[in-house]
This record gives structure tokens, C-alpha cells and sequence, in this order.
């Protein structure tokens, strides 16, 4: 237990060291969030009606879902890249834990999903969102977001294993990822959507874990699946780690 | 593991492989591996003993990476069973991976990361603490000419510099056996030069080596012994002079200074010769039966036969020869895949 934390802390500091170097991940992280933020407060804003409040503080948590979801997949690419490379060759003819290397890369995906969060967090703040709830509220909001990106994190280390190539984790992913943030309250209220859309939306874990931030937040109704939004994280994570690690353990680069 | 006590009276011809060698570095019996309907590696035997060099030599395809991936613990054998360091490759794991290294045929370092870093990052992996790590990663760039680009992204690296890079990562630990996966393949030659260098000091230090390679000359030249290896099977094994030797011993060429001698030239050369002349343009080669005097011997009969020689000299076959004669095909080809 102990080498597994002190080998993911190598791993996931060698991760981290690499960003300010790829100025190509650094413009994914930062400005990218802000440009999607901008394009639908004042694109599509203006057509979505929604229920008490303003569209802004409506769309932020939608928006902040939907990037660390995609933040997950700097570990899919990542890992997809080390298998080409040879590097998994390398990690796993070492003398280490196996779940570090993915334990790393899904640890360094939080720091970066921190980065673009408070990016749009501040951008939010310039364009008309609030908090409106106490600090608790807010502190829990962030815990959920992080904990949900590092779980579906995880999801990518998984697919990133799976497939062969980068180009293909990449449509893998978004083939995943889209629905999933589209068909939900992220972006408009679900009541909009025609019923078979609406009746995936109700149960998508993505609109669960919106709402709960939206009430989390801005304190707009809710109906009250907070202790949902944490399970499905829980469950995420217990069923995708160890498919990910034992993907792992199998995984020979080519 | 069990101990078996061979009872070697009465065991069939093939039961005592199955006996590993205990006392080698490197032991390997009845290994076979397939991927689907490819047969990659097929009743594999192999003994590398402590602080020698083999090297396994073959075409690409011919199955050696196949069998460094299971020597190393990356992927288990079908069937068969080995040991590195005196430690199981099924079970033993965990501890066989802390005494060896392994340098692959794509150079595995993080070309994020400067060369130091790379170090130090594996070393820790290892288990040092980061200030040790990093010393052995100072030592280490300065073993391998890399001083002056400790400190830059490995994306700046020539080919070379990388695949040094790679083999310095294998010594982190300084582990008693080493794995060099085609460590020269994609060099140009004068950092094949550097490389093999590095690689012969390493040996001199006592490190056990196995070494692939689709090369003859590396094979030869740093090669204690050499396994060729074909389609999966190890097809002969031996010193590379025992190799050779397969194929037949010294050759006599001698080139004429009249080609239309040619025939006069095997009359008078007849007597020492071991096996069909062969004759071409002006050169006579022969197998000669003895090294000591034969071309003292052959230019006193030349010279009795009125036959003009312009040049004379011995040759030992080369390693392409001996593959070309175990199977029928050369070792550098190209292949299909």
C-alpha cells in the first residue's frame, strides 16, 4: 500500500511536470473551457428559457460537468501514448505497484480538472454567475465535480487500454461522452426534451450530478439525490478501476 | 516450486530439459507462446550462464521479442517454464523485476521529461529516495556521454542519444541480469559503435546479457554465445567459432592472374583439398582439411603447376553464411509483416 502511494506521487508528478511544456494541453485546459462558456451564455443563451434564475448560472455547472468528464481524457491519449512508446514495457519490468501508473495519470488528471475549474469559475464570475449558498455548500459542490471527473478518469484509463490507437480512444471517447452530457439537464432543462430523450436523461448520472451542483450553488431546487450523485461516483470508480488495472496487467505495448 | 529428482537412468531422451539450469542466470525450458493462430515461439530451450553475453539471433518476426517479453515478465508462456536470477517467471514476479533491466528496440523514455528526470523518475520507481535516485542518474548520464544534455527535454535527443538514454534507464538499479532488445537496430553505424562499446563495458562489470539482434556482426562481435533463432524455433546454439565451424572450416581462395588456369588450379590444389572446389572469374575456393600451412602448402603446388597466383588468402566463414546455411534464407531480411 505504501509503494503503491509513493509510486503513484512519481508517476503522477512526471505527469504534471510535462504540462507546462505542452503548451498544446495547456490551451485544452484553459482556453478552450472559457471559449465553450462564452459560445453558449451568448450563442445559445438567448433561446434557452429555464426555470428561475439566469441562463449563467444555470449553464456554469452544466459546463463544469461536461469539461471534467472530458478532462479524463489526457489519460486516455496519455496512456494509449505510453503503450505505443514502449513506456508501459517499461513500467511493468519494474519493481512497482501495478495500479500506480494508472493511479498517477488519473491523480494528475484532478490537478489539471482543478485548473480548468477555476478558470471557469472565474470566467462564470465575469459573465453574471454567482454562489448563492453557503461556504459548506460550495466546498461539497467542488469535492462532487473533482471526485466525479477523477472517477470517469478512470473510464478513460480503462478505454485508453483498450483501443489501439490514439486517433481511435479519441472517437471512442467522444462517442461516449457527448450523449451522455448532451441528453441531460446540463446544458437545457430536461422538461425541453421529447419523452425517450427526457427518460434517459432522468436516470443519466450526468443530470443527477448537475442538479445536485446546481442546488449545491446557486440553491435552485433540487430533487434531493445528493447522496445518488456521490454513489454513482463511488460506483464508477469500484467498477472501473479494477477493469482498468487488470487491463493493464495484460497490456503488452506494441 | 516442487523439486523434481531426475531419474536419469530411465528418463525418456527429451525429459531432462524440462530440467531447468539452476545455476545459470538465465534458464529456459519447453517455453512456447502463440498469438491466435501464430505460432511465435515453439519449445524454446535456453541457458544463459552468469556474466556471459548471449545472443539471440534472427529475422524480424523470428519470435526473440516474444521471449524477452516472457523472460521479463510482460507476458506469460503457454506452456513451459524459466527462470532469471534464480527466480520463476510465473509467481516470482515481483522480486525477478528487481534484479534485471530491460532496454527495448523503441527507446522507452518520456521525451517530456529531460534525461535527468527520466533517471530519476525510474529510480525511484526502483524504490530509492528521490536524492539517491538522482545521483545514480548523474552517474549514470555521465557514464553514457550525456552530461551536457542532463537537463534538456529528451525531444531535443538525436536517435542514438536516446537509445543511451534507454540503456542508462535499464542500469538504474544495477541489476545482475540485463534484457537489450535490438539495442542497436535504427542507429547509424558510428552510434552503433558507441553503443556496442557501452555495452561490452557493462559486460566486463560482470552483467549477465542476453541480446537480440538481427545483426551477425553484433551477434559476433559481442556475443559469448549465439542462439539463431527461426520461425519460433531455436534452429542452433553454440560459440560463434562452433557455428562456423557447422558449416564447414577454413576456405582457401585464391585468385588467379590467368582465369583460364582455373582447371590446372584444382589439379595441383587437389591433395589438400577438403571438398568441391568451387570456381569463378579467376577464383578458386576450396575447403582445406588444415589451417596450419595451407597456403604455404597451396602456393608450393600452385607454383610446381606453373599456375600464376595473384592473390591468396583463408577465410573463416561468417555468421551469414551459417544462417544462410541453417535456413536456407539470410538473417537481415526483410520481412513480410
Amino acid at each position: 500500500m505504501r509503494r503503491l502511494l509513493s509510486d503513484t506521487l512519481v508517476v503522477t508528478e512526471r505527469n504534471l511536470i510535462r504540462l507546462p511544456r505542452a503548451p498544446e494541453l495547456l490551451i485544452a485546459f484553459t482556453i478552450q473551457p472559457i471559449m465553450f462558456v462564452l459560445l453558449f451564455r451568448y450563442v445559445f443563451g438567448g433561446a434557452i428559457r429555464v426555470p428561475g434564475g439566469s441562463y449563467a448560472e444555470f449553464l456554469l455547472p452544466g459546463i463544469i460537468v461536461q469539461n471534467i468528464a472530458f478532462g479524463g481524457f489526457v489519460t486516455a491519449l496519455g496512456l494509449n501514448e505510453d503503450m505505443q512508446k514502449g513506456l508501459i514495457d517499461r513500467f511493468r519490468s519494474l519493481p512497482m505497484s501495478r495500479a500506480a501508473v494508472l493511479a498517477g495519470r488519473t491523480s494528475a488528471d484532478v490537478f489539471t480538472n482543478g485548473l480548468s475549474m477555476t478558470i471557469l469559475i472565474v470566467t462564470g464570475l465575469v459573465i453574471g454567475f454567482s454562489f448563492q449558498t453557503s461556504a459548506l455548500h460550495v466546498i461539497v459542490g467542488l469535492v462532487l465535480a473533482l471526485t466525479f471527473g477523477y472517477a470517469f478518469s478512470w473510464v478513460f484509463a480503462f478505454l485508453g487500454l483498450l483501443v489501439k490507437t490514439p486517433e481511435a480512444a479519441n472517437s471512442v471517447g467522444f462517442l461516449a461522452v457527448f450523449p451522455l452530457t448532451f441528453i441531460s439537464s446540463a446544458f437545457v432543462p430536461g422538461q425541453s426534451l421529447p419523452t425517450p430523450l427526457r427518460q434517459f436523461a432522468d436516470v443519466n448520472p450526468f443530470t443527477i450530478i448537475v442538479n445536485e451542483l446546481r442546488w449545491l450553488w446557486t440553491g435552485q431546487h433540487s430533487p434531493d439525490q445528493l447522496w445518488q450523485a456521490f454513489a454513482w461516483v463511488v460506483f464508477i470508480l469500484v467498477v472501473f478501476s479494477p477493469l482498468a488495472v487488470h487491463r493493464y496487467r495484460r497490456t503488452a505495448s506494441r | 516450486m516442487s523439486v523434481v529428482v531426475p531419474d536419469v537412468e530411465n528418463a525418456a531422451p527429451g525429459a531432462a530439459r524440462a530440467m531447468l539450469n539452476t545455476d545459470a542466470a538465465i534458464s529456459a525450458r519447453g517455453i512456447s507462446k502463440s498469438f491466435g493462430e501464430v505460432r511465435a515461439l515453439i519449445e524454446v530451450d535456453l541457458d544463459v550462464a552468469r556474466g556471459t553475453v548471449l545472443g539471440l539471433l534472427g529475422p524480424n518476426g523470428a519470435g526473440k521479442t516474444t521471449l524477452v517479453r516472457i523472460l521479463t515478465t510482460l507476458l506469460r508462456p503457454d506452456s513451459g517454464s524459466a527462470q532469471v536470477a534464480g527466480l520463476d517467471v510465473l509467481g516470482q514476479e515481483a522480486r525477478l523485476r528487481e534484479r534485471i533491466g530491460l532496454a527495448g528496440q523503441y527507446a522507452a523514455v518520456d521525451e517530456n521529461l529531460t534525461g535527468l528526470e527520466n533517471l530519476t523518475m525510474v529510480g525511484r520507481l526502483y524504490g530509492s529516495r528521490r536524492s539517491a535516485a538522482r545521483v545514480r542518474g548523474q552517474e549514470l548520464l555521465g557514464q553514457f556521454d550525456l552530461v551536457d544534455a542532463a537537463n534538456r527535454s529528451v525531444k531535443t535527443y538525436s536517435g542514438g542519444m536516446r537509445r543511451r538514454l534507454d540503456l542508462a534507464a535499464a542500469l538504474v538499479a544495477k541489476p545482475p541480469v540485463l534484457f537489450l532488445d535490438e539495442p542497436t537496430t535504427g542507429l547509424d553505424p558510428r552510434s552503433r559503435l558507441d553503443l556496442w562499446d557501452v555495452i561490452e563495458t557493462l559486460v566486463s562489470e560482470g552483467a549477465t546479457v542476453l541480446l537480440t539482434t538481427q545483426y551477425m556482426d553484433e551477434a559476433d562481435r559481442l556475443a559469448d554465445r549465439i542462439s539463431v533463432i527461426d520461425h519460433g524455433r531455436v534452429i542452433a546454439e553454440g560459440t560463434s567459432d562452433e557455428l562456423k565451424d557447422r558449416v564447414g572450416g577454413e576456405r582457401l581462395e585464391v585468385h588467379l592472374e590467368d582465369s583460364s588456369q582455373a582447371e590446372a588450379a584444382v589439379r595441383a590444389l587437389a591433395p589438400m583439398c577438403g571438398d568441391e572446389p568451387a570456381m569463378s572469374d579467376g577464383l578458386v575456393r576450396i575447403g582445406v582439411r588444415q589451417r596450419g600451412g595451407a597456403i604455404i602448402e597451396a602456393v608450393r603446388l600452385l607454383d610446381e603447376a606453373d599456375v600464376g597466383v595473384d592473390d591468396i588468402a583463408l577465410r573463416r566463414p561468417t555468421l551469414d553464411d551459417v544462417f544462410l546455411a541453417l535456413t536456407g534464407h539470410a538473417a537481415e531480411e526483410e520481412s513480410l509483416e
